[in-house]
Protein backbone atom coordinates (compact mmCIF):
# COMPACT_ATOMS: atom_id res chain seq x y z
CA UNK A 1 0.00 0.00 0.00
CA UNK A 2 2.65 1.88 1.24
CA UNK A 3 4.47 1.69 -2.53
CA UNK A 4 0.94 1.39 -4.42
CA UNK A 5 -0.50 4.92 -3.47
CA UNK A 6 2.42 7.25 -4.74
CA UNK A 7 3.01 5.17 -7.65
CA UNK A 8 -0.56 4.87 -9.01
CA UNK A 9 -0.04 9.31 -8.26
CA UNK A 10 3.14 9.09 -10.74
CA UNK A 11 1.53 6.66 -13.27
CA UNK A 12 -1.44 8.93 -13.66
CA UNK A 13 0.65 12.36 -13.81
CA UNK A 14 2.78 10.57 -16.91
CA UNK A 15 -0.26 9.25 -18.50
CA UNK A 16 -2.16 13.14 -17.75
CA UNK A 17 0.91 14.75 -18.86
CA UNK A 18 1.22 12.30 -22.08
CA UNK A 19 -2.20 12.86 -22.92
CA UNK A 20 -1.85 16.80 -23.22
CA UNK A 21 0.34 16.48 -25.70
CA UNK A 22 -2.09 14.52 -27.82
CA UNK A 23 -4.79 15.96 -30.41
CA UNK A 24 -7.87 17.02 -28.69
CA UNK A 25 -10.46 14.33 -29.16
CA UNK A 26 -12.13 14.31 -32.40
CA UNK A 27 -9.16 16.33 -33.64
CA UNK A 28 -7.62 13.21 -36.16
CA UNK A 29 -4.72 14.26 -37.87
CA UNK A 30 -3.16 10.72 -38.78
CA UNK A 31 -2.88 10.51 -42.74
CA UNK A 32 -3.36 6.15 -43.05
CA UNK A 33 -6.95 6.51 -41.68
CA UNK A 34 -7.94 9.15 -44.45
CA UNK A 35 -5.82 7.41 -46.68
CA UNK A 36 -7.30 4.02 -45.99
CA UNK A 37 -10.72 5.08 -46.04
CA UNK A 38 -10.43 6.48 -49.75
CA UNK A 39 -7.91 3.57 -51.12
CA UNK A 40 -9.36 0.34 -49.61
CA UNK A 41 -12.78 0.40 -51.32
CA UNK A 42 -11.28 1.10 -55.10
CA UNK A 43 -8.65 -1.38 -54.40
CA UNK A 44 -10.03 -4.71 -52.62
CA UNK A 45 -13.57 -3.81 -53.04
CA UNK A 46 -14.35 -4.75 -49.59
CA UNK A 47 -17.20 -2.27 -48.10
CA UNK A 48 -15.84 -3.37 -44.51
CA UNK A 49 -12.32 -1.05 -44.46
CA UNK A 50 -11.88 -2.32 -40.67
CA UNK A 51 -11.78 -5.83 -42.21
CA UNK A 52 -9.94 -5.02 -45.34
CA UNK A 53 -7.44 -2.98 -42.82
CA UNK A 54 -7.19 -6.59 -41.38
CA UNK A 55 -6.63 -9.31 -43.57
CA UNK A 56 -4.81 -7.41 -46.53
CA UNK A 57 -3.42 -3.84 -45.14
CA UNK A 58 -2.17 -5.57 -41.71
CA UNK A 59 -2.36 -9.14 -42.74
CA UNK A 60 0.55 -10.24 -41.27
CA UNK A 61 -0.18 -8.79 -38.17
CA UNK A 62 -3.24 -10.50 -37.82
CA UNK A 63 -1.61 -13.95 -38.43
CA UNK A 64 0.91 -12.98 -35.79
CA UNK A 65 -2.74 -12.60 -33.60
CA UNK A 66 -3.86 -15.91 -34.56
CA UNK A 67 -0.78 -17.57 -33.56
CA UNK A 68 -1.09 -15.76 -30.15
CA UNK A 69 -4.64 -16.82 -29.64
CA UNK A 70 -3.19 -20.33 -31.50
CA UNK A 71 0.06 -20.56 -28.69
CA UNK A 72 -3.16 -19.52 -25.96
CA UNK A 73 -5.43 -22.64 -26.96
CA UNK A 74 -2.22 -25.13 -27.15
CA UNK A 75 -1.26 -24.15 -23.09
CA UNK A 76 -4.59 -24.16 -21.86
CA UNK A 77 -4.99 -27.44 -23.32
CA UNK A 78 -1.56 -28.70 -21.81
CA UNK A 79 -2.33 -27.72 -18.95
CA UNK A 80 -5.81 -28.97 -18.61
CA UNK A 81 -6.46 -31.45 -20.57
CA UNK A 82 -7.02 -35.38 -18.78
CA UNK A 83 -8.37 -37.62 -21.01
CA UNK A 84 -9.71 -39.83 -18.51
CA UNK A 85 -11.60 -36.77 -16.77
CA UNK A 86 -12.87 -36.32 -20.60
CA UNK A 87 -14.52 -39.61 -20.32
CA UNK A 88 -16.24 -40.09 -17.01
CA UNK A 89 -17.95 -36.38 -17.97
CA UNK A 90 -19.56 -38.32 -21.36
CA UNK A 91 -21.23 -40.31 -18.10
CA UNK A 92 -22.75 -37.39 -16.46
CA UNK A 93 -25.80 -35.56 -17.56
CA UNK A 94 -27.85 -32.84 -16.19
CA UNK A 95 -31.13 -31.26 -16.81
CA UNK A 96 -32.32 -27.58 -16.71
CA UNK A 97 -35.18 -28.30 -14.41
CA UNK A 98 -37.23 -25.38 -15.84
CA UNK A 99 -39.08 -25.90 -19.62
CA UNK A 100 -39.12 -21.93 -20.67
CA UNK A 101 -35.77 -21.58 -19.96
CA UNK A 102 -34.97 -24.48 -22.21
CA UNK A 103 -36.69 -23.62 -24.53
CA UNK A 104 -35.36 -19.87 -24.79
CA UNK A 105 -32.60 -20.69 -24.34
CA UNK A 106 -32.03 -23.14 -27.51
CA UNK A 107 -33.96 -20.76 -29.27
CA UNK A 108 -31.52 -18.15 -28.21
CA UNK A 109 -28.69 -20.91 -29.40
CA UNK A 110 -30.22 -21.08 -32.97
CA UNK A 111 -30.36 -17.57 -33.04
CA UNK A 112 -26.58 -17.09 -31.99
CA UNK A 113 -25.21 -19.65 -34.51
CA UNK A 114 -27.34 -18.04 -37.16
CA UNK A 115 -25.96 -14.07 -36.44
CA UNK A 116 -22.49 -15.78 -35.87
CA UNK A 117 -22.68 -17.27 -39.38
CA UNK A 118 -23.90 -14.23 -40.67
CA UNK A 119 -21.66 -11.79 -39.02
CA UNK A 120 -18.54 -14.03 -40.31
CA UNK A 121 -20.02 -14.76 -43.95
CA UNK A 122 -20.52 -10.94 -44.91
CA UNK A 123 -17.39 -9.74 -42.32
CA UNK A 124 -15.91 -8.09 -45.06
CA UNK A 125 -19.29 -6.55 -46.24
CA UNK A 126 -21.23 -4.81 -43.45
CA UNK A 127 -20.06 -4.87 -39.97
CA UNK A 128 -18.64 -8.42 -38.36
CA UNK A 129 -15.66 -10.56 -39.67
CA UNK A 130 -14.19 -14.12 -38.86
CA UNK A 131 -13.08 -13.00 -35.14
CA UNK A 132 -16.55 -11.34 -33.79
CA UNK A 133 -18.41 -14.04 -35.74
CA UNK A 134 -16.37 -16.94 -34.22
CA UNK A 135 -17.11 -15.76 -30.73
CA UNK A 136 -20.68 -15.20 -30.64
CA UNK A 137 -20.92 -18.49 -32.86
CA UNK A 138 -18.65 -20.58 -29.80
CA UNK A 139 -20.87 -18.45 -27.28
CA UNK A 140 -24.04 -20.31 -28.71
CA UNK A 141 -22.56 -23.37 -28.53
CA UNK A 142 -21.42 -22.86 -25.22
CA UNK A 143 -25.46 -21.87 -24.36
CA UNK A 144 -26.34 -25.50 -25.02
CA UNK A 145 -23.78 -26.80 -22.70
CA UNK A 146 -26.31 -24.56 -20.30
CA UNK A 147 -29.56 -25.19 -21.66
CA UNK A 148 -28.95 -28.54 -22.70
CA UNK A 149 -27.54 -31.81 -21.26
CA UNK A 150 -23.63 -32.38 -21.47
CA UNK A 151 -24.72 -35.19 -23.72
CA UNK A 152 -26.26 -32.76 -26.44
CA UNK A 153 -22.84 -30.24 -25.78
CA UNK A 154 -20.33 -33.25 -26.17
CA UNK A 155 -20.65 -33.77 -30.51
CA UNK A 156 -19.60 -30.13 -30.26
CA UNK A 157 -16.86 -30.20 -28.27
CA UNK A 158 -15.25 -33.82 -29.75
CA UNK A 159 -11.34 -32.85 -29.73
CA UNK A 160 -10.54 -35.09 -32.52
CA UNK A 161 -12.39 -32.72 -34.86
CA UNK A 162 -12.07 -29.63 -33.08
CA UNK A 163 -7.36 -29.95 -33.04
CA UNK A 164 -7.49 -30.83 -37.18
CA UNK A 165 -10.13 -27.69 -37.26
CA UNK A 166 -8.13 -24.89 -35.71
CA UNK A 167 -5.09 -26.07 -37.25
CA UNK A 168 -6.55 -25.88 -40.57
CA UNK A 169 -7.79 -22.08 -39.78
CA UNK A 170 -4.61 -21.30 -38.51
CA UNK A 171 -2.50 -22.80 -41.20
CA UNK A 172 -4.76 -21.90 -43.87
CA UNK A 173 -4.39 -18.48 -43.32
CA UNK A 174 -0.33 -18.91 -43.90
CA UNK A 175 -1.37 -21.13 -47.04
CA UNK A 176 -2.77 -18.03 -48.21
CA UNK A 177 0.30 -16.26 -48.00
CA UNK A 178 2.06 -19.36 -48.80
CA UNK A 179 -0.05 -18.93 -52.35
CA UNK A 180 0.88 -15.62 -52.89
CA UNK A 181 4.69 -16.29 -52.34
CA UNK A 182 4.54 -19.23 -54.85
CA UNK A 183 2.78 -17.44 -57.51
CA UNK A 184 6.12 -14.98 -57.84
CA UNK A 185 4.32 -12.06 -55.20
CA UNK A 186 5.08 -11.22 -51.62
CA UNK A 187 3.57 -13.02 -48.85
CA UNK A 188 -0.18 -12.21 -48.60
CA UNK A 189 -0.59 -10.77 -51.60
CA UNK A 190 -4.40 -10.85 -52.77
CA UNK A 191 -4.33 -12.83 -55.44
CA UNK A 192 -7.86 -14.12 -56.64
CA UNK A 193 -9.95 -11.81 -58.08
CA UNK A 194 -11.23 -9.34 -56.50
CA UNK A 195 -14.97 -9.74 -57.65
CA UNK A 196 -17.92 -7.03 -57.30
CA UNK A 197 -17.93 -4.56 -54.25
CA UNK A 198 -20.80 -5.03 -51.89
CA UNK A 199 -20.90 -8.81 -52.62
CA UNK A 200 -19.99 -11.85 -50.77
CA UNK A 201 -18.13 -12.83 -54.32
CA UNK A 202 -15.26 -9.19 -53.70
CA UNK A 203 -12.37 -9.00 -52.28
CA UNK A 204 -10.31 -11.90 -53.23
CA UNK A 205 -7.83 -13.30 -50.51
CA UNK A 206 -10.06 -11.46 -47.64
CA UNK A 207 -12.55 -13.94 -48.22
CA UNK A 208 -10.89 -16.63 -47.28
CA UNK A 209 -8.38 -15.26 -44.74
CA UNK A 210 -11.50 -14.15 -43.39
CA UNK A 211 -12.97 -18.00 -43.48
CA UNK A 212 -9.52 -19.28 -41.96
CA UNK A 213 -9.83 -16.90 -38.89
CA UNK A 214 -13.31 -17.66 -38.32
CA UNK A 215 -12.83 -21.15 -38.01
CA UNK A 216 -9.81 -20.61 -36.24
CA UNK A 217 -11.51 -18.48 -33.33
CA UNK A 218 -14.86 -20.23 -33.11
CA UNK A 219 -12.66 -24.02 -32.50
CA UNK A 220 -10.24 -21.87 -30.23
CA UNK A 221 -13.21 -20.05 -28.21
CA UNK A 222 -15.01 -24.14 -28.15
CA UNK A 223 -11.49 -25.65 -27.03
CA UNK A 224 -11.40 -23.25 -24.33
CA UNK A 225 -14.59 -24.04 -22.93
CA UNK A 226 -14.58 -27.57 -22.79
CA UNK A 227 -11.61 -27.76 -21.11
CA UNK A 228 -12.53 -25.14 -18.50
CA UNK A 229 -15.82 -27.14 -18.25
CA UNK A 230 -13.97 -30.24 -18.12
CA UNK A 231 -11.59 -29.76 -15.44
CA UNK A 232 -14.03 -27.46 -13.21
CA UNK A 233 -17.50 -27.59 -13.93
CA UNK A 234 -18.12 -31.06 -14.68
CA UNK A 235 -16.22 -32.69 -11.27
CA UNK A 236 -18.96 -30.45 -9.37
CA UNK A 237 -21.85 -31.75 -11.17
CA UNK A 238 -24.22 -34.68 -9.22
CA UNK A 239 -24.24 -37.64 -10.69
CA UNK A 240 -27.82 -37.93 -12.52
CA UNK A 241 -29.42 -41.39 -10.82
CA UNK A 242 -31.70 -41.11 -13.97
CA UNK A 243 -29.78 -42.04 -16.58
CA UNK B 1 -14.31 18.27 -22.36
CA UNK B 2 -12.21 17.11 -25.56
CA UNK B 3 -10.05 15.12 -23.74
CA UNK B 4 -12.69 13.28 -21.63
CA UNK B 5 -12.41 10.11 -23.75
CA UNK B 6 -8.44 10.08 -22.52
CA UNK B 7 -8.91 10.62 -19.19
CA UNK B 8 -11.75 7.66 -18.91
CA UNK B 9 -8.93 5.71 -20.60
CA UNK B 10 -6.20 6.34 -17.96
CA UNK B 11 -8.70 6.12 -14.73
CA UNK B 12 -9.35 2.47 -16.06
CA UNK B 13 -5.63 1.64 -16.73
CA UNK B 14 -4.77 3.02 -12.74
CA UNK B 15 -7.77 1.18 -11.39
CA UNK B 16 -7.08 -1.69 -13.12
CA UNK B 17 -3.61 -1.49 -11.76
CA UNK B 18 -5.17 -0.62 -8.09
CA UNK B 19 -7.10 -3.86 -8.55
CA UNK B 20 -3.92 -6.00 -9.74
CA UNK B 21 -1.80 -4.95 -7.10
CA UNK B 22 -4.10 -5.42 -3.90
CA UNK B 23 -5.54 -8.94 -5.11
CA UNK B 24 -6.05 -11.55 -3.01
CA UNK B 25 -7.46 -13.75 -5.27
CA UNK B 26 -6.29 -14.62 -8.68
CA UNK B 27 -9.60 -14.71 -10.45
CA UNK B 28 -10.02 -11.61 -9.46
CA UNK B 29 -6.76 -10.67 -10.49
CA UNK B 30 -7.61 -11.62 -14.19
CA UNK B 31 -10.37 -9.97 -14.12
CA UNK B 32 -8.77 -7.15 -13.05
CA UNK B 33 -5.75 -7.44 -16.12
CA UNK B 34 -8.96 -7.55 -18.41
CA UNK B 35 -10.21 -4.27 -16.77
CA UNK B 36 -6.90 -2.70 -17.24
CA UNK B 37 -6.83 -4.01 -20.60
CA UNK B 38 -9.74 -2.51 -21.72
CA UNK B 39 -8.78 0.83 -20.82
CA UNK B 40 -6.58 0.37 -24.36
CA UNK B 41 -9.37 -0.33 -26.52
CA UNK B 42 -11.13 3.28 -24.95
CA UNK B 43 -7.89 4.83 -26.05
CA UNK B 44 -7.24 3.45 -29.23
CA UNK B 45 -10.76 4.29 -30.81
CA UNK B 46 -10.56 7.87 -29.05
CA UNK B 47 -7.07 8.20 -30.57
CA UNK B 48 -8.63 7.70 -34.09
CA UNK B 49 -12.24 9.19 -33.80
CA UNK B 50 -12.87 12.43 -36.24
CA UNK B 51 -15.32 14.67 -35.63
CA UNK B 52 -18.53 13.76 -37.59
CA UNK B 53 -16.84 10.39 -38.69
CA UNK B 54 -18.93 7.81 -39.36
CA UNK B 55 -18.12 4.10 -39.24
CA UNK B 56 -15.48 3.21 -42.19
CA UNK B 57 -18.19 0.53 -43.51
CA UNK B 58 -19.02 2.20 -46.95
CA UNK B 59 -21.77 0.13 -48.40
CA UNK B 60 -24.47 2.74 -48.40
CA UNK B 61 -22.16 5.52 -47.46
CA UNK B 62 -20.47 7.42 -50.08
CA UNK B 63 -16.93 7.11 -50.82
CA UNK B 64 -15.53 9.71 -49.52
CA UNK B 65 -17.16 10.67 -46.64
CA UNK B 66 -15.50 11.88 -43.18
CA UNK B 67 -14.67 8.50 -41.46
CA UNK B 68 -12.72 7.80 -38.21
CA UNK B 69 -10.14 5.75 -38.35
CA UNK B 70 -10.20 1.96 -39.66
CA UNK B 71 -6.52 0.95 -38.42
CA UNK B 72 -6.91 1.40 -34.71
CA UNK B 73 -10.24 -0.32 -34.85
CA UNK B 74 -8.26 -3.26 -36.19
CA UNK B 75 -5.80 -2.96 -33.62
CA UNK B 76 -8.66 -2.75 -31.06
CA UNK B 77 -10.18 -5.74 -32.90
CA UNK B 78 -6.74 -7.59 -32.02
CA UNK B 79 -6.75 -6.07 -28.48
CA UNK B 80 -10.10 -7.81 -27.81
CA UNK B 81 -8.96 -11.60 -29.30
CA UNK B 82 -5.08 -11.12 -27.22
CA UNK B 83 -7.13 -9.94 -23.96
CA UNK B 84 -9.52 -13.17 -24.57
CA UNK B 85 -6.36 -15.66 -25.29
CA UNK B 86 -4.64 -14.56 -22.03
CA UNK B 87 -6.84 -14.56 -20.07
CA UNK B 88 -8.09 -17.97 -20.64
CA UNK B 89 -4.32 -19.04 -19.80
CA UNK B 90 -4.24 -17.26 -16.78
CA UNK B 91 -7.15 -19.13 -15.92
CA UNK B 92 -5.83 -22.60 -16.62
CA UNK B 93 -2.71 -21.64 -14.95
CA UNK B 94 -5.17 -20.13 -11.75
CA UNK B 95 -6.61 -23.71 -11.61
CA UNK B 96 -2.98 -25.35 -11.71
CA UNK B 97 -2.15 -23.11 -8.61
CA UNK B 98 -5.28 -23.92 -7.50
CA UNK B 99 -4.52 -27.82 -7.52
CA UNK B 100 -1.31 -27.33 -6.56
CA UNK B 101 -0.98 -25.49 -3.54
CA UNK B 102 -4.88 -25.65 -2.40
CA UNK B 103 -5.15 -21.43 -2.81
CA UNK B 104 -6.02 -19.13 -5.05
CA UNK B 105 -4.46 -16.10 -2.83
CA UNK B 106 -1.06 -15.03 -4.86
CA UNK B 107 0.60 -14.37 -1.74
CA UNK B 108 0.08 -17.76 -0.23
CA UNK B 109 0.96 -19.39 -3.80
CA UNK B 110 4.86 -17.45 -2.87
CA UNK B 111 4.96 -20.18 0.12
CA UNK B 112 4.62 -23.61 -2.31
CA UNK B 113 7.76 -24.79 -3.84
CA UNK B 114 8.37 -27.43 -6.68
Amino acid sequence: MMVLGPGLLGLGSLFAWAMAGLPAFGDYHGPYGFVLNRVVVPLRHTTNVVMGTTFDVRGVDTMGEEFILYAAVVGVTLLLRDETRSKQAERRTRRLPNDTARLVGIAMVGGGLLVGLWLMAFGYITPGGGFQGGVLAAGAILLLYVVGSHRDYRPFRDVHALDPLESLGSGGYVIVGLAALASGTAFLTNLFGLGTTGTLLSGGSIAILNWASAIAVTCAMVLLFAEFLETYVVPLEPEDSGS
Amino acid sequence: MSYLPYAVAGWIFLVGIAGIATSKNLIHLAVCLTVTQSSSYVLLLSVGYVKHGVAPIFLGTKLGTTAVDPVVQALTLTDVVVSVAVIGLILALALDAHRLSGTVDPDGIADVSG
